[in-house]
């Protein structure tokens, strides 16, 4: 064949192998070291898994798209650790499941917004931005000071997380994995929500953010 | 890093360069078996595909990136363990504990700052903490009198105070006015920083129906803490809440003048004065009576510093001695 070239282009299969394995390599190199390496992998120290409360605080952040304005991710860069407190590190994020870090800020940044503001400020804030904040943006979430958690569901998630971060958990003396959740946890998981509204358990959330690193 | 994965990331790193080398090198060549500038032998609509080289700008160009793709992964961490012959690094990953943190700042100041976060931050130290400390020197009272301390402190107000307490500092309903002359913990510059620094947890207003015998009890009590402050209310009530405004004098005072005027900082309200911090009406009197309130203020010393602080406190103190 005089043209070698024409072997990729007229072969679509061909062409979409090599376009594959040409747009993986940055993948293989940048992303899949990461998977093993301890700095991703290790809990920081002072590291709390989320009470029930907050877990389904979380759930509530995650439905209501929370995330869609607000990072949980302070860079290294001083203006925004001026701002935030101590830049994020993977660490702090081993157990979460998606993690919550966010691509934008429309408002700010929340990873460690937990202990910034008292919980009546967060529930006024939340229930109208502007009667707190005149200037804000942020829409009102009036629904959640009336939606009632059942806790149906609360030990399940628990479970799941256990499961999750099996290989990620602290360490006990022996270098035992502590499992995030212990049984009575799990049990007691459902009454600890339920009858709270999802007021409660998003602010008991926003006030845990960052703990691990203050 | 296993050395697994270091070998693993520079294989990759450093054969893709080479890899684009050879592919540029190879699209150089005429393998058409075509004249340059010929046609390639197929015509769509009369438009004909010519077997031109890649322009020469572009290829050297091409050359050029690869060149210092390899310059780069010389002086800069990238390839696995390879910390780069420069040594930098933008800043301290993997570090478990705010300890550790802090002793690998240390460690980069010792070796001449080679993270570039410390870098910025130790820049901007030696700009700013000169000036800080200064202002630390002079006390309270002094700097309120300052134009360019007051400056910085009100921006610093407005970007960590002003949430709660409003950009005028005048509050919300639930979260105090700075401006005005009532202090739930004193307005003395010592009090202020100390609130700022250390935070304030209210003691605790505590739900109040049921030992003031019901709705009826509360009504009552609210008509007669209205009454203190000359407020229109129906006087037969008022009178009834007087008796029973005795489980509220521990905090209140026996006069309902506060917690101030006893000289105790536990936050409870002059009752008197007609500044209500969560509204002034009847209705938001009696929900503070039935259900309670306790108004918590955070802490600042561990993110502003106590420097930081004293510039903020100088700035509140300024708004009420106006």
């Amino acid at each position: 064949m005089k043209n070698k070239h024409e072997l990729i282009e007229k072969n679509v299969g061909l062409f979409f192998i090599f376009t594959i394995l040409a747009i993986s390599i940055g993948g293989l190199v940048e992303i899949t070291p990461l998977f093993f390496q301890a700095a991703t992998n290790t809990p920081v120290d002072n590291l709390k898994p989320y009470t029930a409360l907050q877990m389904e605080g979380r759930d509530i952040y995650i439905r209501d798209g929370c995330h869609t304005c607000h990072s949980q991710m302070i860079r290294p860069l001083r203006a925004e650790t001026e701002r935030y407190g101590h830049y994020s590190v993977a660490g702090e994020h081993v157990w979460e499941h998606p993690f919550l870090w966010g691509s934008k800020r429309t408002g700010p940044d929340l990873a460690r917004v937990g202990g910034r503001y008292s919980d009546a400020w967060h529930i006024a804030h939340l229930y109208d931005p502007r009667s707190v904040v005149p200037e804000s943006n942020m829409p009102a979430f009036k629904w959640l000071s009336e939606n009632i958690l059942d806790g149906e569901l609360t030990g399940k998630k628990l479970e799941i997380f256990n499961r999750l971060t099996k290989n990620r958990s602290h360490k006990d003396a022996e270098g035992n994995p502590i499992p995030l959740y212990s049984a009575e946890e799990i049990a007691g998981a459902k009454s600890a929500v339920k009858g709270k509204t999802e007021m409660e358990a998003l602010v008991a959330y926003l006030q845990s953010l960052g703990h691990a690193l203050k | 890093m296993s050395s697994f994965w270091s070998i693993w990331i520079t294989v990759l790193s450093l054969g893709t360069l080479v890899g684009c080398y050879l592919l540029l090198r190879m699209c150089l060549t005429n393998f058409a078996g075509v004249e340059e500038g010929e046609s390639m032998g197929h015509s769509f609509d009369g438009i004909e595909e010519l077997n031109n080289p890649l322009p020469g700008w572009w290829s050297k160009f091409f050359l050029v990136t690869i060149a210092w793709a390899f310059g780069y992964l010389l002086l800069y961490p990238g390839l696995g363990n390879w910390e780069g012959l420069l040594g930098w690094k933008s800043s301290n990953q993997g570090i478990l504990s705010l300890a550790e943190s802090k002793a690998m700042v240390t460690a980069s100041k010792e070796a001449g700052l080679l993270v570039q976060y410390d870098r910025e931050i130790a820049a901007a130290n030696a700009r700013y903490n000169p000036i800080f400390e200064a202002y630390a020197a002079r006390s309270i009272e002094d700097l309120a009198t300052d134009k360019a301390a007051l400056k910085v402190g009100q921006r610093l107000f407005l970007h960590n105070c002003s949430q709660c307490h409003g950009s005028d500092a005048r509050g919300a309903t639930g979260f105090p006015d700075l401006s005005d002359k009532d202090w739930l913990y004193g307005g003395t510059p010592e009090a202020i920083k100390e609130s700022i620094m250390h935070g304030r947890r209210a003691a605790g207003m505590m739900p109040w129906k049921a030992a003031l015998g019901g709705e009826q009890g509360v009504k009552e009590v609210a008509a007669y803490v209205l009454s203190l402050s000359n407020r229109k209310v129906d006087t037969e009530l008022a009178k009834a809440g007087q008796t029973k405004f005795a489980l509220c004098m521990a905090c209140h005072g026996t006069d309902g003048t506060g917690s101030l005027a006893m000289g105790i900082a536990i936050g409870a309200p002059n009752l008197t004065d007609n500044t209500w911090l969560y509204g002034n009406s009847p209705r938001s009197v009696e929900e503070s009576i039935r259900n309670g309130r306790a108004g918590v203020m955070p802490a600042w010393k561990e993110l502003l510093g106590k420097e930081k602080v004293h510039v903020i406190s100088a700035y509140v103190y300024s708004l009420s001695q106006k």
